[in-house]
């Protein structure tokens, strides 16, 4: 028996005024798949992400995600988190949105895994690019989302960070559904299920 | 209970904010107080003493929409924003654990400004002190979700008093009124209405500012 979709688009299309943002896409994506977006700059990688998260609507097409919001994780471009808050407080105030049981030891698990823990009492504003990366990764995977929906993850990270995500995707390959959208395909080959290549 | 601990978690987090940043409230207050010194030398000698009430709900409003301008500013400068529409929280919460947060700039602000008013002007009664609160809660309800529109646009400085200070006119015209009147109850009794009405609005329209 075909298990049921998670993710359900159907020439789903979308423009900011005149301009077309993502041309009419047709997806069905099953529990449990890794789907890798591939596409030039200005394909609509972003735009389709945001699209399946619930950050933007749809001009044209039916869509439908059958994960609760509070099930999603969404790693953007942008870590969301605040700058003034240091790592400890930005994953608390997640932790909290989120009821994540044992926030305090699921926090320091994260921190330690993705090797902030160090500098856990540091305020994000103070973060390189790669541990804002990091701490963002840490906010996406908090609360053990059941769909995982990555923006480009391995930007910013140096070969340490990205092999961390490697192992962290690997993990939850057979736990959840993942998007993710790649310049470097290859690098997640060995992970994916389905193919999407936007032009 | 939960959308509750929800509005603390937000409240707080923006109150810590404010204490690291110190880049709102320092502003308000020497805002308010200067203001206050201004008119101090422009109104002429022996000028009426309902002028002055009235100068004092100016400064008030003009104070307000500095820190409005400001309410956002940590979401816009991160993104946060959109972590927080994605968390699992009734989105209301988050206008209205804001709208906390402004309250508390606001009122620490008042403690300032109207002991100054005092010392400046003329003593401050207890119906000022009840209509300036009432003001605040609708100040804080429409000026948080309007602050959260403009907050998407470029021109968010243009934009935020142009929307808020026609909003903020019935509330300087219930606080005047509360000032200066011989029946106070009747511009408080206002002030509470368009509180209610208003924060009611702000609530329920608080999803369609934050979702396309």
């Amino acid at each position: 028996m075909p298990l049921p979709s998670v993710i359900s688009l159907q020439a789903v299309e979308k423009r900011y005024g005149r301009k077309r943002a993502l041309l009419p896409v047709d997806l069905e994506l099953s529990h449990r798949s890794f789907l890798v977006v591939t596409g030039a700059n200005g394909s609509g990688k972003t735009t389709l992400l945001r699209l399946l998260v619930g950050l933007a609507a749809p001009t044209r097409g039916e869509l439908q995600v059958s994960v609760e919001r509070g099930r999603l994780g969404y790693l953007g471009h942008e870590a969301l988190v605040y700058r003034d808050l240091t790592a400890l407080e930005n994953l608390d105030l997640y932790g909290r949105l989120y009821r994540v049981p044992e926030r305090r030891e699921r926090i320091g698990m994260l921190l330690e895994r993705f090797g902030l823990w160090e500098s856990r009492r540091e305020r994000a504003g103070s973060f390189s690019r790669g541990m804002l990366q990091r701490l963002a990764l840490c906010r996406t995977f908090l609360h053990g989302p059941e769909l995982l929906v990555l923006d480009e993850p391995f930007t910013a990270l140096d070969a340490e960070g990205a092999a961390l995500l490697d192992r962290q995707l690997a993990e939850l390959r057979e736990a959840c559904t993942i998007v993710l959208s790649t310049h470097e395909p290859k690098r997640v080959e060995h992970l994916c299920s389905d193919r999407l290549a936007l032009t | 209970m939960s959308y509750l601990a929800d509005v603390v978690t937000l409240t707080r987090k923006d109150l810590l904010l404010e204490l690291r940043a110190r880049d709102t409230l320092p502003a308000m207050l020497l805002f308010v107080v200067s203001t206050l010194v201004v008119f101090r030398f422009a109104l002429p000698e022996g000028a009426d003493e309902l002028a002055a009430q009235g100068l004092l709900w100016v400064a008030l409003v003009f104070t307000a929409l500095l820190g409005l301008a400001r309410a956002w500013a940590p979401e816009r400068e991160s993104g946060a924003l959109e972590g927080l529409v994605l968390a699992p929280t009734d989105r209301s919460a988050i206008w209205l654990g804001k709208s906390a947060a402004v309250f508390v700039f606001l009122a620490a602000v008042e403690l300032v400004a109207l002991p100054a008013f005092a010392a400046f002007f003329a003593p401050v009664d207890l119906s000022t002190v009840a209509g300036v609160l009432l003001a605040n809660i609708g100040i804080c309800a429409i000026g948080t979700l309007l602050a959260a529109m403009a907050a998407a646009s470029r021109t968010r400085e243009l934009i935020l008093p142009l929307l808020f200070l026609p909003l903020a006119i019935p509330l300087v015209v219930g606080g005047v009124g509360a000032s200066v009147s011989e029946e106070p109850e009747r511009f408080l009794a206002f002030l509470g209405l368009y509180d209610a009405v208003f924060a009611i609005l702000c609530w329920a329209s608080f999803e369609y500012v934050v979702s396309e």
